[in-house]
């Protein structure tokens, strides 16, 4: 192996781990004004909204819309199902299930 | 030997970590691929797959180390990539109070995207801590791991789209975002955190537009919750 490469897996290792961990180590001991509690209970609807919705209306690189494609029609039963049955497993055998039948269609 | 109400969180943490492990394995396998093909060995890929465990940041050093990249840029391209986790451990921190340093310095090495969602719907729905949590995230690595050093071998074992297998992330997704969604506010943060990524997505490279729309939209969430509770208040008063 190189080590080059060593140098390199070794860098990427320690700029992906300090994000993960400073907020880990400093907010988790320390009194978090309400706020900031408030924002924190947010961002998770916020950060899996904002990773789903780009993924379903664009594609490409640079990316541009593409609103007719089957992840986006597949979309919106899966999101039903997960509503009404608040079931995990469920929803990802369906999910799964509807996109192999919309792909085919699709094709 | 371990204590067999740990043997217990370990079998949760790892049951509970399937999804994960079902949308890990194609990827991990395609990323093994790539990796073949832009000249790397099986254990250089493992070495990777153990070091940053991303995702999206390893696919994209594969194919800037393809096309001849240096090695800053790739380092410099990683970091902003993986900035987005930044807020994901900051909103677990509320679930992982009084920990020690070591035990937290562990859990930060298995924050990713899935990992952080699974846990994070646990942890509100109140029969979660943080060893069926750490359980979940090393089984989740391990999947990883080992399917990218097998698809560094250079097989693509399973035909790519069998099953709607590409799918078992994003369905995964879109069900713990539902599981989040606690009354109108929550509905109004996730729909303008979408509308906006999708918006940044198409005018900045890169996948910066996470950060800036779940900021943006929680930073919103927050003042309008102030407003609601304000005029709330008003009304009693009168």
């Amino acid at each position: 192996m190189k080590t080059d490469y060593l140098f390199l897996v070794l860098g990427m290792g320690i700029v992906t781990y300090l994000p993960r961990w400073v907020p880990l180590i400093f907010l988790s001991r320390s009194r978090l004004p309400e706020w900031l509690r408030q924002w924190l209970d947010f961002i998770p609807a916020a950060v899996l909204s904002a990773l789903i919705l780009p993924a379903l209306v664009t594609t490409g690189e640079p990316r541009h819309l593409t609103v007719f494609q089957p992840a986006l029609l597949v979309s919106i039963p899966t999101l039903i199902f997960a509503w009404k049955t608040r079931s995990l497993a469920g929803t990802v055998i369906i999910g799964m299930a509807l996109f192999w039948v919309a792909r085919r269609f699709f094709s | 030997m371990l204590n067999p109400a740990y043997s217990s969180h370990l079998k949760e943490g790892i049951g509970a970590a399937w999804p994960i492990c079902l949308g890990y394995v194609p990827i991990g396998l395609a990323f093994g691929v790539l990796a073949h093909n832009a000249g790397l060995s099986p254990w250089e890929i493992g070495l990777m797959s153990l070091f940053v465990y991303a995702g999206s940041a390893q696919f994209i050093a594969v194919s800037m180390i393809g096309s001849g990249s240096a090695v800053i840029p790739i380092i410099l391209t990683t970091f902003t990539v993986n900035l987005r986790h930044l807020l994901m451990s900051s909103s677990l921190a509320v679930y992982l109070q009084r920990l020690g340093v070591g035990p937290l310095s562990l859990y930060a090495y298995g924050v990713t995207d899935e990992s952080f969602a699974l846990n994070m719907t646990r942890f509100r729905d109140g029969d979660w801590d943080w060893r069926r949590a750490l359980a979940l995230n090393q089984t989740a690595n391990l999947a990883w791991i080992v399917s990218t050093i097998i698809g560094g071998y250079g097989g693509q074992f399973i035909p790519a789209g069998a099953f709607g297998i590409d799918y078992a992330l994003p369905a995964m997704f879109i069900c713990l975002l539902v599981f989040q969604i606690r009354g109108g506010l929550y509905v109004v943060v996730a729909v303008l955190s979408g509308l906006l990524a999708v918006a940044f997505s198409l005018f900045f490279p890169g996948n910066t537009y996470i950060v800036m729309a779940s900021v943006t939209a929680a930073t919103l969430g927050v003042f309008l919750r102030k407003w609601f509770d304000k005029g709330r208040d008003s009304t009693e008063g009168s």
